[in-house]
């Protein structure tokens, strides 16, 4: 896991890390216990059962007590992320995605720019069976698309996630925020990547979802809040243009 | 074939009660060591087949790029691989063994229901018949993982009522099993088998039977919701009729949760009956393990929506759920604390039942470690869904339970047979087992954290050395089991007579009846002097 590029993907990595060198420390006791015990009382080097030693409440005790201290020290900074996580107020830009089998579609609700990501043809090309295709020769392969999902930096982006066909999830590790997306269901997460963070950061579809559940990948494109206004509007600009009904080469006069 | 050495191995009974002989011996059976040899060969079987599954997985998982199989046909392996291990291997083991030691340990001539017993055993064979076949319809098998999600599970071809139907097979049998097993113990232990002196293989029985009861029928209406969604017009899990595809998961996980624990409990029994036996030293705080197995099987009915912390939960959910679940490493942990204090001031040897049994100490803790990791909420959104959560239950599952069945195998192998396996390819077994499993599954781990999901036949060139890694795990592992049949065969033609009592330190009512077993043992009861001496305190 990396520390990632927002506040979230930090304090995510901080926990996972926490709670990994608790689990070490505790392995590295019990099995430090279990391995001296190993060595030191075997039969074979005459070594006589205690059978006596059946109880010790005051062990006991001490070994249900410590444990559930720990996992009270744990769960206190695991709540405070959670709560932030949850908290969904002040976005400055919404996108609603959906899945499909198997791409994703993007609608920039107040920008009125919309289009469908799949995956980059070179990948699926090579991925096909028994293509012979050396996936080591294609740049990112299995996690390219056409056209990535665009989004500002330093700003609180919500993402409203659902699906138009079966359960799909979304998920760019770098951003430590995943979500799945049920058909029926909006549902709501948001991530503000720092400013500094410019930049393409990957991620895949995390819920099996039929036959290319394994193709559907998701590339962001973090841009400075100044490009990505750019972007928005001369995309949405060209979309418009692109669906404009037909009109005459001239208007023919009246009269 | 197996069944012939089996009939051969019982030996000629001095007083040949009724035995009968031949193909009703095992079709009609009604005896408990008969049933309970059926669901262990059955069991293997299915592993066999269940490990076949996994290798195509890990061969096209070598390497990147798509080499073998289509990515459909993947996704079938991956959910057939999951059913046939849960349904086909390691629930029919835990009956097996409870089959065949549970009158035994406490002192009863057989289960109480003798004939619904056979009933039981018998319709897993048939259900497992058409779930194999649905490889061969139109369609291919399931393909939308072993938790059945809608709406991806609908869109099952022919396959789908066959599916369905299986499992309210396999169901019924549970089920069925578990009414057994606990009007056994309840009824029939032997006069001064009080509970708190049962078998602590016994007393995970008991809990697990009554998880068994409680949650089956919960799948079963869950597949049934799913079956009339797909045939009869119903929207429980369709939005545009109104119905929630979230709320499948909720019920199937209600089922799901306290299932893997249905897994585990019996591996706790054994290891809690192997440690005492191999450490010549009691169980440490023998109620406190009763208690702590109770409070696991207690503490699994409210954690089922851990599967779940990413549909979208409110934050109140998402907190009870993850408070919830990190409690229950509380008393696994107390039960790991005294497995470890049996073994302090023991008096240890390593036959292989005891090197099973300490793998699963080891590598059952490290899945424990993984299971808290995923406990943590925030930390759960990087792990969902990965190979993250993949690493951990094998390992609890792998070394978890498979290993202890064996061990329990090694165990109880001489008492059943009446000879003793060959304990240098035994120990083979164990260490090409122990080795491997890591290799398969110790990398899965580092997969999960650098970003690869879950059920993917293909992946992107930077998840390529952990996989590869992985994979040559998988076939020394697959490899390695094919040394297990044959050491059992090989006792059974041809082991060395074993004695009553097979293991010095070995404690129980089972060790106190003669070698070579009678077919019918406890037909009278054991005098409290016996069960003093055999019993557990």
């Amino acid at each position: 896991m990396t520390r990632g590029v927002t506040q979230i993907s930090r304090e995510i990595y901080d926990l996972h890390m926490l709670i990994l060198w608790v689990c070490v420390v505790i392995g590295v006791v019990v099995f430090g216990v279990m391995i001296w015990s190993i060595i030191k009382f075997r039969k074979s080097q005459g070594a006589v059962a205690d059978t006596t030693l059946v109880h010790n409440t005051k062990v006991e005790i001490i070994w249900t007590a410590i444990p559930i201290a720990i996992l009270v020290a744990m769960a206190v900074p695991a709540a405070k992320t959670l709560v932030q996580i949850e908290d969904t107020r002040n976005t400055e830009l919404t996108i609603k995605v959906t899945g499909y089998q198997w791409g994703w579609q993007y609608d920039y609700l107040e920008g009125g720019v919309s289009f469908f990501s799949r995956l980059d043809r070179e990948s699926d090309a090579a991925r096909q069976l028994a293509s012979g295709a050396d996936p080591y020769k294609i740049e990112h392969y299995l996690l390219n698309v056409d056209k990535p999902l665009v989004v500002p930096a330093d700003t609180k982006v919500r993402l409203l996630v659902t699906a138009a066909d079966v359960i799909h999830s979304w998920w760019v590790p770098a951003f430590g925020m995943k979500k799945d997306a049920i058909p029926g269901y909006v549902n709501e997460m948001w991530f503000k990547v720092d400013a500094d963070k410019a930049g393409l950061y990957r991620g895949q579809c995390v819920e099996l979802c039929g036959r290319d559940h394994g193709f559907m990948p998701i590339v962001v494109d973090v841009r400075s809040k100044e490009d990505f206004e750019a972007w928005q509007k001369s995309t949405a600009e060209a979309q418009k243009q692109a669906a404009a009904p037909q009109q005459p080469a001239t208007v023919p006069a009246a009269g | 074939m197996a069944h012939d050495t089996h009939a051969t191995a019982h030996g000629h009974d001095a007083h040949d009660d009724h035995k009968p002989h031949g193909w009703r011996r095992w079709v009609l059976a009604t005896n408990h060591k008969d049933i309970g040899t059926m669901y262990l060969v059955f069991a293997g079987t299915m592993f066999f087949i269940g490990g076949i599954m996994a290798m195509v997985i890990r061969a096209e998982l070598f390497k990147p790029g798509l080499q073998f199989v289509d990515p459909m046909f993947f996704n079938s392996m991956t959910t057939m691989h999951a059913l046939f291990m849960i349904f086909g291997a390691v629930m029919p083991a835990w009956t097996g063994l409870a089959n065949w030691q549970i009158p035994l340990q406490i002192g009863a001539p057989d289960m109480a229901l003798p004939r619904l017993n056979n009933f039981s055993f018998w319709i897993l064979p048939f259900a497992f018949t058409i779930l194999l076949a649905t490889l061969f319809v139109p369609g291919g098998g399931p393909a939308g993982g072993w938790t059945l999600y809608p709406p991806l599970v609908l869109q099952t071809g022919d396959a789908f009522p066959m599916v369905i139907f299986a499992i309210h097979l396999m169901g019924v049998s549970s089920i069925l099993g578990a009414v057994n097993v606990i009007v056994t113990i309840m009824n029939m232990r032997a006069p001064g088998m009080s509970l708190l002196r049962m078998p602590l293989f016994v007393w995970s029985w008991l809990i697990t039977a009554y998880l068994l009861i409680a949650v089956m029928p919960v799948l079963a209406g869950a597949v049934t919701m799913l079956l009339t969604d797909h045939f009869f017009g119903t929207t429980f899990f369709t939005a545009a009729g109104g119905g929630d595809p979230v709320m499948f998961q909720h019920i199937f996980w209600f089922f799901g949760h306290p299932e893997v624990y249905i897994l585990i409990l019996p591996a706790f029994g054994v290891v809690s009956e192997i440690i005492p036996a191999f450490a010549r030293k009691p169980i440490f705080g023998y109620e406190a393990m009763v208690y702590a197995i109770a409070s696991i099987a207690f503490l699994s009915f409210i954690v089922w929506a851990h599967h779940m912390f990413t549909v979208g939960m409110p934050l109140a959910g998402q907190l009870f759920f993850m408070l919830s679940t990190m409690l229950i490493a509380i008393p696994t942990g107390v039960k790991v604390f005294n497995w470890t204090a049996t073994m302090w001031k023991g008096s240890m040897s390593f036959e292989t039942p005891m090197l099973f049994a300490l793998a699963f100490l080891f590598l059952f803790t490290i899945g424990g470690f993984s299971g808290l990791m995923l406990a943590i909420v925030p930390a759960d959104f990087q792990y969902h869904d990965t190979y993250f959560v993949v690493a951990h239950f094998h390992y609890v599952l792998v070394p978890g339970a498979v290993f202890s069945i064996l061990a329990a195998v090694y165990y109880w192998l001489p008492k059943w047979t009446s000879r003793m396996y060959d304990e240098t390819l035994a120990k083979w077994h164990f260490w090409l087992s122990a080795i491997f499993v890591n290799i398969l599954f110790f990398p899965q781990h580092f997969l999960g954290l650098a970003g690869m999901p879950r059920r993917i036949p293909d992946y992107a060139t930077q998840f390529t050395d952990w996989n590869m890694i992985s994979s040559i795990g998988a076939f020394g592992f697959g490899l390695s089991q094919i040394l297990f049949p044959i050491i059992v065969i090989k006792c059974i033609r041809s082991g060395a007579p074993a004695p009553a009592k097979a293991w010095e330190g070995a404690h129980g009512l089972e060790w106190e009846l003669p070698s070579p077993l009678p077919y019918h043992t406890w037909e009278t009861p054991p005098s409290p002097e016996v069960i003093a001496r055999g019993a557990e305190h």
